[in-house]
């Protein structure tokens, strides 16, 4: 891995783009990408319940930033435009997005980034909050990722009762069909998901052989990444951040590290 | 939607948000993330009206005892008000005013005075 040097040439390009969804739709989506030929790995990120917002438009240059065609889509497209928390209260109030239509569109934008010249023809998917529930949703229903990151996605284990027509089927009962790799981090003082859950869910891993990283944080609960709200909790954040490029330089071959 | 607990009611009544005073037609109440409350778990609550789109919307993210203190303010209010026999306002106040209020079992109906 090439390490940064204050001598070297340095340049990325963000912007909104308009991509595939699901069914032949048209959704926006913000992507960002290293300047240059690459080859480079992708990475599609799954924004998380609060919206797509600034957060995760900055995470998608942070990807770009660390070499990756990293892409966003916006998953709550079809709720229409707004400030984003305006939108999300939408979208939490009609109860959520069907779980078909994310793995719809995920699928879409996995399949722009391989179309693009620039590809080294790896891709993984990051999510957090419910974006790591469907990270894994995404990694079990869709062949072509090759390594996925869940960062305490609540509700991958679901009583009878959670599930509805939007939510057919836990995320942990698919399972078997994962995919690829699984990188996992989550907080001891999470309430969704608890450590009870994970642990479930890691049984689950082991049961069918699949290969996995979890990391249980003390002293951290929901959402430990978010420097912008009160959960944010610094030495882990630093930490779990170095474990996303680590997973990913290994099974996606970064080829260099700003 | 980390906990996906939402519950919603159809409601009637006014908002007022930034762009002034729009007509609510949805509460939504989830128990969840908040997005700006120092706290790891709110009770949000969203009074919208979907004709007026996603701005239109009064939002309040509540700490669990708050919320419980707002149902009880709430309900204390209504029993309070329902518990009394209201009538026609007199003569001399709707003098004052070109509306009447009206109670009718906790219901307010404004009617002209005239």
């Amino acid at each position: 891995m090439q390490k940064y040097r204050t001598d070297m040439y340095e340049g990325m390009i963000a912007e909104t783009v308009m991509v595939r969804g699901r069914n032949n739709t048209g959704i926006n989506a913000y992507f960002g990408r290293p300047l240059g030929s690459g080859p480079f790995p992708g990475v599609v990120l799954i924004h998380h319940a609060p919206g797509w917002d600034e957060w995760y438009r900055e995470t998608t240059r942070k990807f770009a930033h660390h070499g990756f065609l990293a892409i966003s889509p916006n998953i709550y497209y079809q709720f229409g435009h707004g400030a984003p928390e305006d939108v999300a209260a939408k979208v939490r109030a009609a109860g959520g997005v069907p779980d078909d239509d994310v793995v719809g569109d995920i699928r879409e934008s996995l399949g722009y980034l391989k179309s693009l010249p620039q590809t080294n023809g790896k891709a993984g998917v990051f999510g957090t909050c419910s974006g790591g529930r469907q990270a894994i949703l995404v990694a079990c229903r869709t062949k072509g990722f090759d390594a996925a990151v869940d960062c305490w996605g609540g509700r991958v284990v679901m009583s009878q009762q959670e599930l509805t027509p939007k939510y057919p089927v836990a995320p942990i009962d698919y399972t078997k069909d994962l995919s690829c790799p699984l990188l996992g981090l989550f907080g001891e003082e999470d309430q969704s998901p608890t450590p009870e859950q994970v642990a479930q869910h890691e049984q689950e891993l082991k049961k069918y052989g699949k290969t996995y990283e979890f990391h249980m944080y003390p002293k951290a609960g929901h959402g430990f990444f978010y420097y912008e709200r009160p959960g944010y909790r610094q030495e882990q954040a630093v930490d779990g951040w170095n474990k996303v490029w680590a997973f990913f330089e290994k099974y996606l071959e970064t080829p260099e590290k700003p | 939607m980390c906990t996906g607990i939402v519950e919603n009611r159809r409601i009637s009544g006014s908002g007022k948000g930034p762009n002034g005073w729009f007509l609510l037609e949805q509460a939504s109440v989830s128990y969840d993330h908040p997005d700006h409350a120092q706290a790891e778990r709110a009770v949000i609550i969203d009074l919208l009206s979907e004709e007026a789109g996603p701005e239109s919307r009064i939002a309040v993210e509540l700490t669990p005892q708050s919320a419980r203190d707002l149902v009880s303010a709430i309900l204390a209010s209504l029993s309070r008000g329902e518990a009394r026999d209201w009538e026609p306002e007199t003569k001399a106040s709707s003098d004052q005013t070109p509306l009447n209020l009206r109670w009718k079992r906790g219901v307010p109906e404004l009617t002209d005075a005239a």
